[in-house]
């Protein structure tokens, strides 16, 4: 689906990249001392971000996105004052014919976690996907993904994705 | 200088929990119409001071409704939506009633628009298309040409204030015009120069030119240069050329999705997802082939989203109504700053 639209069916059969490099996860977060004070305002920050990212299933493999460095918490820019948030994800192959549905899955995310007057930007990190800049205008385009996600068939591959495991 | 030209008249929540996605005038001015996430379509008129929603137009559409547009006479509605299809709706007093559904589209209608002999109607689609539709005596509406110039999703259709002359925009980062010839549509010249899609498009009063606005967050103005025209500008038969005059970049920080230019004061409104409203004025001795546009207003967080929509009243100077992703709508009073 590189250069279609996000509503078109992800391809179903052979993985298209069947023995992926896995990674190790991150730990827990730790809470800070100014965190656990309830009379200070806590701004929201790139780790918080990372957190509600990573454990985002990948659509083919049994396996989350921070498992397979598609997301990494160097490449998550969140700036509070400015209610804007960029995420960069890698994906696996360049050629990941997955790489918007994957987009699509962290931008809901974040979407339906942060407060309404966030602006969140996903893009693919520069320089590794073959159909980058295709990509990319179709995940930053609002209107193409409103229309895809009042697709019934690729909304529930979307909750799929997000579903965290059991 | 830019102080209180633009201030708040009312907010009204227009399609709560739902995006509003567009706003249209009927063409006296007494009625709005608005449409949103929620597949419905609301027809807003003035009591006393506030605006009250008159009818709730629910039953048309299965998905979004994106666009909203009045026919020249007042007494039609276009209904565009991502359903794939167009509803003409029918004015009866206060109530309105769905005549027709146009279908063909093979997916998410865009936009539509009416030619100003109100006999055409313009409709374009995810599916790269633009259709043009007859609308006979009886209310029957006929598919006159099927326009395949576009390599992508179109976003914006909108006719000329007098001629039957039709511009579109698209996710293709171009704008295209089209003209009859011979009982068909031609596209006989397209606009580059966006860097990105190109999300709405606004005639001045005169037709004489057009704005377009860009995710690229810059606003291009074209001028049209008939043949024989003194400026030498080069036109490729009978057709004019549309040459791009002036460039509006450095104003606004994200993608522009609606620009709508008053055709009483000539004030140029835009619609940012910065959640923020401009408007610019030409400056009154600049040059008519390059002319400088001065921001005149910026209000920063109009709305708590993106803003989508921008529409002057037709017959109101000044009045201008707004929506946004927050599911609201808000009506502003401009007044052009007193030059200093």
């Amino acid at each position: 689906m590189v250069g279609q639209d996000p509503s078109a069916s992800p391809a179903i059969g052979a993985l298209e990249n069947a023995n992926p490099l896995i990674y190790r996860r991150q730990g827990e977060r730790p809470v800070t001392a100014r965190e656990e004070d309830d009379e200070l305002p806590d701004a929201i920050d790139d780790r918080e971000i990372f957190d509600l990212i990573r454990s985002i299933n990948d659509p083919e493999h049994p396996l989350t996105l921070e498992e397979l460095n598609v997301v990494e918490q160097v490449r998550v820019k969140v700036n509070d004052a400015e209610s804007t948030v960029s995420v960069e994800f890698t994906p696996t192959i360049p050629h990941c014919s997955m790489a918007t549905l994957i987009g699509l899955s962290v931008k809901v995310k974040l979407i339906r976690s942060l407060p309404e007057r966030f602006k969140v930007d996903v893009h693919i990190t520069p320089g590794t996907h073959a159909s980058e800049h295709a990509v990319n205008k179709q995940l930053a385009d609002k209107e193409r993904v409103a229309a895809a996600l009042e697709n019934n068939h690729l909304l529930e591959v979307v909750n799929q994705c997000l579903s965290g495991r059991p | 200088m830019m102080k209180d030209s633009l201030t708040l008249l009312s907010r009204i929540p227009a399609h709560p929990d739902s995006r509003c996605w567009f706003l249209a005038w009927n063409p006296t001015g007494s009625l709005l119409a608005s449409c949103g996430g929620d597949r419905s379509i609301r027809i807003w008129g003035k009591e006393g001071d506030t605006w009250v929603c008159k009818s709730v137009l629910g039953e048309g559409h299965q998905r979004t409704i994106r666009k909203v547009a009045w026919s020249p006479c007042g007494n039609y509605l276009a209904s565009a939506s991502f359903d794939a299809t167009t509803c003409i709706w029918k004015k009866n007093h206060e109530d309105f009633e769905c005549t027709a559904t146009l279908e063909g589209h093979e997916n998410e209608v865009k936009s539509v628009s009416w030619a100003p002999s109100g006999s055409l109607l313009a409709t374009c689609s995810r599916d790269k298309t633009v259709w043009v539709w007859e609308v006979d005596e009886e209310d029957e509406y006929e598919c006159m040409s099927v326009l395949n110039s576009h390599t992508q999703d179109v976003k914006h259709v909108v006719w000329h204030p007098n001629q039957e002359l039709l511009a579109s925009a698209s996710y293709d980062d171009t704008v295209k015009l089209y003209r009859e010839e011979e009982d068909d549509w031609v596209c006989f010249t397209t606009l580059e120069g966006h860097e990105s899609t190109v999300w709405s498009l606004a005639f001045d009063h005169s037709g004489e030119r057009l704005a377009s606005c860009s995710d690229d967050k810059t606003v291009r103005i074209w001028r049209q240069y008939k043949p024989g025209n003194e400026q030498g500008v080069v036109c490729n038969g009978t057709d004019p050329t549309w040459k791009c005059i002036c460039t509006l970049s450095g104003f606004h920080t994200r993608t522009i999705y609606d620009v709508a230019w008053c055709q009483l004061t000539g004030a140029l409104a835009t619609a940012c997802g910065d959640d923020a409203i401009r408007v610019f004025e030409e400056e009154l001795l600049s040059d008519p082939h390059q002319p400088t546009f001065t921001l005149t207003a910026h209000m920063a967080r109009a709305h708590s989203q993106d803003v989508n929509c921008v529409a002057w009243n037709p017959k109101e100077p000044g009045l201008l109504a707004s929506c946004s992703d927050d599911g609201e709508m808000a009506f502003w009073k401009y007044q052009r700053p007193e030059v200093c």
